[in-house]
């Protein structure tokens, strides 16, 4: 729920309160990433992420979308909207480049960017970014106006057209909100991982990781480390917390 | 002898109005179905949770949505968990009908309750889903329909 977007402001004082911080108190910034109990807030010691690898993404493999629908009962939540119109917090894009026709494919979904424009466009405040750097939509507060559909680069959210009957109790989802990836925070809050994850691992494709981007031990900052990680549309200076590998 | 036959006056007058009241009563008092096994309890003594179970439910909403606070105790989920369960025919009711734990007392004091718009109205474990289009569509109109009857979603 910010006012103005001024990143370099933002990094200003950032610093600032970094060199605080490690002048008083150096092993304050020394920490892993452990089982969060049931009564203790999140914070922003941690940021969760995913990395992608594209190569090991199977071409035509859509275990992540399947595991995502089936964690939120999406597939079939909405019989009489268009195709276009239902929601999907992750899909599967094709890329591919003219010259050579070399094709890629590769899951898109919540970017979970440090600086959301979805969150900055928000009339209520309805979408907003956790501590822990999950950016999320309070359905409670959201009024659906699609603000943030709009400004979101990703095209990553999506609208409830309908009633929505028989909901899971992880996915709360109801007629007239926006929605989107949650990271599946119910289960992150749990020490699991997300179910697209999950899915990926189970089916012995590896192509992504999640993990804490703010430990350094984390197999995701090692691996980011080591190999890099691209982010999409990196020019508009959203420093997302889903990144990809070989694009 | 004066002050009992004030008590008894007192008794047979309030016994009357409890009567006549019953009788005037359009809605019967809401049967609420206790949760089952011995020493189970409500987290809060029946008169509080009775009053303000809707202040204990949103401080836990803004809790768990914005900082990942989820614990059970004052949880929505929880409530369902233990008060809406199958009657003895093994028959689960929505949040639409009459006999519901939550929507029982909502229509007696005609309060609109949102919740289930989103939420699930029934443990996870009784919640069948389909992915049959004529079927999911049928439950809607049926859910739409028993909404306008009641005036509850007017």
């Amino acid at each position: 729920m910010s006012d103005c977007v001024n990143n370099s402001r933002r990094d200003f004082i950032s610093k600032v309160a970094l060199a605080g911080t490690v002048t008083l108190a150096p092993g304050l910034l020394l920490h892993t990433a452990q089982a969060k109990p049931d009564d203790q807030a999140v914070s922003s010691k941690t940021r969760w992420g995913i990395l992608i690898d594209t190569n090991k993404c199977g071409k035509g493999c859509t275990s992540c979308v399947d595991a995502c629908n089936e964690e939120f009962a999406l597939i079939g939540s909405m019989p009489n909207s268009a195709d276009t119109q239902k929601t999907q917090y992750i899909r599967k894009v094709t890329l591919k480049e003219k010259t050579t026709g070399h094709e890629q494919s590769l899951p898109l979904l919540c970017q979970h960017c440090e600086n959301p424009p979805c969150v900055d466009v928000c009339p209520t405040g309805a979408s907003f970014k956790r501590a822990d750097g999950i950016v999320l939509v309070d359905k409670h507060i959201c009024i659906g106006c699609r603000y943030c559909m709009m400004a979101c680069p990703y095209k990553a959210r999506s609208f409830v057209h309908e009633e929505i009957v028989n909901q899971t109790l992880a996915a709360p989802r109801g007629k007239g909100t926006v929605e989107s990836c949650t990271m599946c925070v119910h289960r992150v809050d749990k020490d699991r991982n997300p179910a697209c994850v999950e899915a990926c691992n189970a089916d012995n494709h590896n192509a992504m990781i999640f993990g804490d981007m703010n430990d350094p031990e984390s197999a995701l900052s090692v691996e980011l480390k080591n190999n890099g990680g691209k982010q999409i549309r990196a020019d508009l200076g959203l420093n997302t917390g889903v990144r990809y590998q070989g694009i | 002898m004066t002050r009992s036959f004030l008590q008894l006056t007192i008794f047979c007058g309030m016994f009357l109005l409890m009567l006549s009241g019953k009788a005037l009563a359009e809605t019967p008092f809401p049967k609420i179905h206790e949760p089952e096994g011995e020493g189970v309890k409500c987290v809060q003594p029946e008169d509080e949770i009775r009053r303000n179970h809707m202040k204990y439910i949103l401080h836990q909403r803004d809790k768990t949505v914005h900082e990942g606070i989820r614990t059970e105790r004052y949880s929505l989920a929880k409530c369902i968990d233990c008060h809406v369960q199958p009657d003895e025919n093994g028959k689960i009711v929505d949040h639409t009908s009459d006999e519901h734990f939550c929507n029982a007392c909502h229509q007696y004091a005609a309060v609109q309750i949102d919740c289930f718009e989103c939420h699930a109205d029934r443990p996870q474990k009784f919640i069948k889903r389909s992915t049959d289009k004529q079927a999911l569509n049928q439950q809607m109109q049926d859910m739409l329909a028993k909404k306008t009857s009641d005036g509850s979603n007017e």
